[in-house]
């Protein structure tokens, strides 16, 4: 029973992680029809962002976070506007030329930090943790859930009370008539691609908590976070959030129980078999298209 | 058609006199892309013709390919004897799951049934719920990702990260030997003409349009009656069992099986090829896999970092500039050519009809 809870901490926080980086997949996912394979490497930005600043400052570690936004966000924005743009219409082929662009990102990663892994030396404050009713609490975990929780909230509020937000929710639901409506959709896909990349830099400064940054870091993710896209349902909150907590469980335990070669293997067929039951995820946007 | 005639006899010829002018070893890498064009072929009928985007080709080219080495790494170690890598990891008996494979008739239906198989479930759970385009491109990669974990974790069954390797025999040719070399070489283009055929058939037949209108229009297709899930299945079947022959091949031609050549990464590799070359043409996805797996080649041996740009440049190129690959623009320069001598006996005898099929 002991052991059964001391994984609770170390599931949420792969749920956690899988849930930063799958919220920016899920909305170019829905609103766009991209298939950004390169977001991982937008991780892997934001681990080297928190690999660089460290030892700058005593709180450089805090500081890499919204660096790591912005940097990572930059390099979305940058994507969308070079190349993506053209592709609008063409989900597959938006999923091979971002998995072009991942690839020159990873050896380009490569040949400025090298091959081999770097440590990110975490804050004296996220050593160590404290025990609750018999259950071991790392303090470095439980910074991820705070850190995701905090965005979820972050992105709902922006999605549910701001005018910026509301525009989004109208592209994902009809981009045509938002466009009559005189929305700048175009915009809107530019932001939505900066906030979405910029989430997926935070999960890489999270993740540097947790193990060492090396170039195919995002590679590691890239795959589960899909998935949770899959299964969550497109383009809004509440399904990614809960795809990202039942994969995130799901793969914590499973490893626990079994092993982890077994683990990913029970996971595909659980989704598969999900699939089944709910063949468009979780929740569905309803609209009058045929689907 | 005259001219895909005459390319045709051309590339026979050519494979044909390979085996006369090549040293063993580069024969070993034209048979080597000769492996990644069997894929090829099964890529483009589901990716061109199907609209089916398989990013998990390399689970049924590693089906098939570790089918075939536990049936060579068994008949080498003997009736009695463990396989090489199973007696380095500490295994002392031989696994049940391994046994039926020392006979040669079930490894080769193993083969073909395995990859199929999985295939074949795969399709028609997915496809039956409508799950589709970029949703199946994501689950087959994700199942690559699953089966290459699965190899390295059971490394008493599988041989784990090295796989496995040392293969001197193959259905009584000696691989050590030229002449077997060129034989296992022989039976590759062999099976690479087979396939083709196959395909080309299949994409002539009722059953090919079929195919295409499902790819363009899946509910139009529907509702005339068909059902585009069982046409999905069967043809993702069909390319699958096309990579698991060329994975079996692949093992006596290099040497090796393990899960670095079959992951996510090398999926996506075997679709470089099909895109560059032009995923809607056959031949073109099997120049395309010849030529970019060659480009490899050259690369690899020279500066190996230089590939990893190249590989990602020309996919982001290609996609860019000529979406159909160059298939795509022999067919338009093609195209041109023939329209701009047509156009002055065209305007000259005023006929209409040749304006408006110009």
């Amino acid at each position: 029973m002991g052991a059964l809870a001391n994984q609770l901490p170390i599931g949420l926080s792969i749920a956690a992680v899988l849930l930063l980086i799958a919220l920016g997949l899920t909305f170019t996912f829905g609103q766009m029809g991209v298939i950004n394979m390169a977001h991982g490497e937008f991780i892997m930005a934001g681990a080297y962002t928190a690999y660089l600043l460290q030892g700058f400052t005593s709180q450089s570690f805090l500081i890499a976070l919204p660096v790591a936004f912005v940097v990572a966000g930059l390099m979305g924005l940058l994507l969308e506007w070079s190349l993506i743009r053209r592709f609008y219409g063409r989900p597959l082929d938006t999923l091979l030329l971002t998995w072009g662009v991942s690839l020159v990102l990873q050896q380009l990663a490569r040949d400025i930090f090298g091959a081999p892994n770097v440590q990110v030396t975490a804050p004296g404050w996220l050593v160590g943790g404290v025990d609750l009713l018999g259950v071991r609490l790392p303090y470095n975990r439980m910074f991820i859930i705070v850190l995701a929780v905090l965005c979820v909230v972050g992105v709902w509020v922006y999605l549910t009370k701001l005018p910026q937000g509301r525009r989004m929710r109208a592209v994902v639901q009809n981009r045509e008539l938002a466009g009559y409506s005189g929305i700048a959709t175009g915009r809107v896909d530019r932001f939505t691609f900066l906030l979405g990349s910029g989430l997926a830099g935070v999960a890489g400064v999270a993740l540097t908590l947790v193990g060492p940054v090396g170039p195919s870091l995002g590679t590691f993710y890239i795959v589960d976070a899909f998935l949770v896209v899959v299964a969550g349902g497109l383009g809004q909150l509440r399904g990614a959030v809960l795809a990202a907590l039942a994969l995130g469980f799901l793969n914590g335990y499973l490893e626990f129980w079994t092993d982890a070669s077994l683990a990913k293997v029970l996971v595909f067929v659980a989704i598969i078999a999900f699939l089944q039951v709910r063949p468009q995820g979780m929740f569905v946007l309803k609209g009058r298209t045929l689907v | 058609m005259t001219l895909g005639r005459i390319s045709l006899v051309v590339c026979i010829v050519l494979l044909a006199l390979a085996p006369l002018t090549l040293s063993p070893f580069r024969l070993g890498l034209l048979a080597k892309y000769l492996c990644f064009a069997i894929v090829a072929v099964g890529i483009a009928l589901a990716w061109g013709q199907g609209g089916m985007l398989t990013l998990g080709q390399g689970v049924f080219f590693g089906l098939g390919g570790y089918a075939m080495a536990m049936y060579l790494k068994l008949k080498e170690a003997g009736s009695a004897g463990l396989p090489d890598f199973m007696v380095w990891s500490g295994v002392e008996q031989l696994p049940a799951l391994w046994k039926p494979f020392g006979n040669p008739v079930f490894a080769l239906a193993a083969v073909v049934l395995l990859p199929g198989l999985v295939a074949f479930l795969l399709g028609l759970l997915v496809f039956r719920q409508r799950v589709r385009g970029a949703y199946f491109a994501i689950l087959s990669q994700a199942l690559a990702a699953a089966f290459v974990i699965l190899l390295v974790g059971q490394q008493g069954l599988t041989g784990g990260t090295n796989g496995m390797t040392n293969f001197t025999q193959f259905f009584g040719l000696d691989l050590t030997d030229p002449n077997g070399q060129r034989a296992v070489y022989a039976v590759a283009a062999v099976v690479l003409g087979v396939t083709f055929l196959v395909a080309k058939l299949l994409v002539r037949s009722r059953f090919g349009r079929l195919l295409v209108a499902v790819r363009d229009g899946e509910d139009r297709v529907r509702f005339l009656g068909y059902d585009p899930a069982v046409v999905k299945t069967i043809t993702f079947t069909i390319s699958a069992v096309m990579a698991g022959l060329a994975g079996a091949l692949f093992v006596p031609i290099v040497g090796i099986i393990s899960p670095a050549l079959l992951g996510i990464v090398p999926s996506l590799e075997l679709l470089v090829g099909v895109a560059v070359g032009g995923r809607f043409v056959l031949a073109g996805a099997i120049a395309g896999a010849i030529a970019v797996n060659y480009a490899k080649t050259l690369f690899s041996e020279d500066f190996a970092e230089g590939w990893l740009y190249l590989q990602g440049g020309l996919f982001v190129l290609v996609l860019v500039f000529a979406p159909k690959g160059l298939a795509g623009v022999v067919e338009s320069v093609r195209y041109r050519l023939s329209s701009r001598k047509q156009t002055p006996t065209g305007s000259g005898s005023g006929s209409a009809p040749v304006e408006v099929t110009a």
